[in-house]
């Protein structure tokens, strides 16, 4: 019980420095590596409890594809690729009013709410069962999705194409 | 474990991301504080689905499945923007979202 407490608290500090990181660093790269921390932290939180087949298609499609398409789009916006100073607009005090103000909400929310409240390991959630899910009672919205990510691809393809 | 612990951390990830939507300007580096807060979701998405994991409850795998559904669209948002991203620098010469003004009055 304590380790795994251990385990998440690291974990989450290293995905805490890493997204303030992704918010704050004035390296567009190194943006997208702290990115790439943040996700893997996440799929590691996904594994903690017991959630495994979520967590490897989050380091396939988000650290293997997504940061992927992140880096080409650096490199094709020709975005500076050393230390830049005009990165941020003049928004940062509001800005950080604002996300403390949310954060103020959800904290207090959440402490109202489910204080206390255990989550309880001992039954981890076998990959059979989500697919079993996906392709029985989440076919349709499958289906959906499917299609959504072919017009996306299609979309994309006919936006970025030089004419 | 207690399912706030997984709730904070989601909520930090989301506050993050809405600083940095609202103060970054290359287009990009907004795109990416959106992936964050999508990722943030998720990770709330699953603590609730593990919080719901009696081996006879059938809504244990739908945290997961909710999770699936948003990394896919997470993916095809990505996927789009970038191109569209990639269309104003073609035109602007620049991926700053200050000199996308076109349409203001």
């Amino acid at each position: 019980m304590i380790w795994e407490n251990i385990f998440f608290g690291v974990i989450a500090a290293a995905m805490a420095i890493s997204a303030l990181g992704v918010v704050t660093t004035k390296n567009v790269v190194h943006a997208a590596l702290f990115l790439v921390v943040v996700l893997a932290g996440g799929a590691a939180q996904f594994l903690l409890l017991g959630q495994e087949f979520v967590a490897w298609v989050q380091v396939l499609v988000y650290i293997g594809a997504v940061i992927v398409l992140f880096l080409f789009g650096i490199m094709l916006t020709r975005a500076p690729m050393h230390p830049e100073e005009s990165l941020e607009n003049n928004l940062r005090w509001p800005a950080a009013a604002a996300s403390l103000f949310l954060a103020g909400i959800l904290g207090g929310l959440l402490v109202h709410e489910f204080h206390g409240v255990e989550i309880d390991l001992h039954s981890p959630v076998r990959t059979s069962e989500v697919t079993n899910a996906i392709f029985r009672t989440y076919l349709i919205p499958f289906e959906v999705v499917g299609v959504l990510l072919l017009g996306a691809l299609v979309g994309a393809v006919v936006l970025a194409r030089r004419d | 474990m207690l399912l706030n612990q997984f709730l904070f951390l989601g909520a930090f990830l989301f506050c993050t991301g809405i600083f940095g939507v609202l103060t970054r300007k290359n287009a990009v580096l907004v795109l990416m504080s959106i992936e964050l807060m999508l990722a943030a979701v998720n990770v709330n998405l699953v603590a609730f689905g593990a919080f719901h994991n009696a081996p006879t409850d059938p809504a244990r795998v739908v945290g997961q499945v909710f999770a699936l559904f948003v990394l896919t669209i997470a993916a095809a948002e990505v996927g789009v923007g970038l191109a569209i991203v990639l269309l104003i620098y073609r035109n602007l010469h620049s991926a700053d979202l200050d000199d996308a003004d076109t349409l203001k009055g």
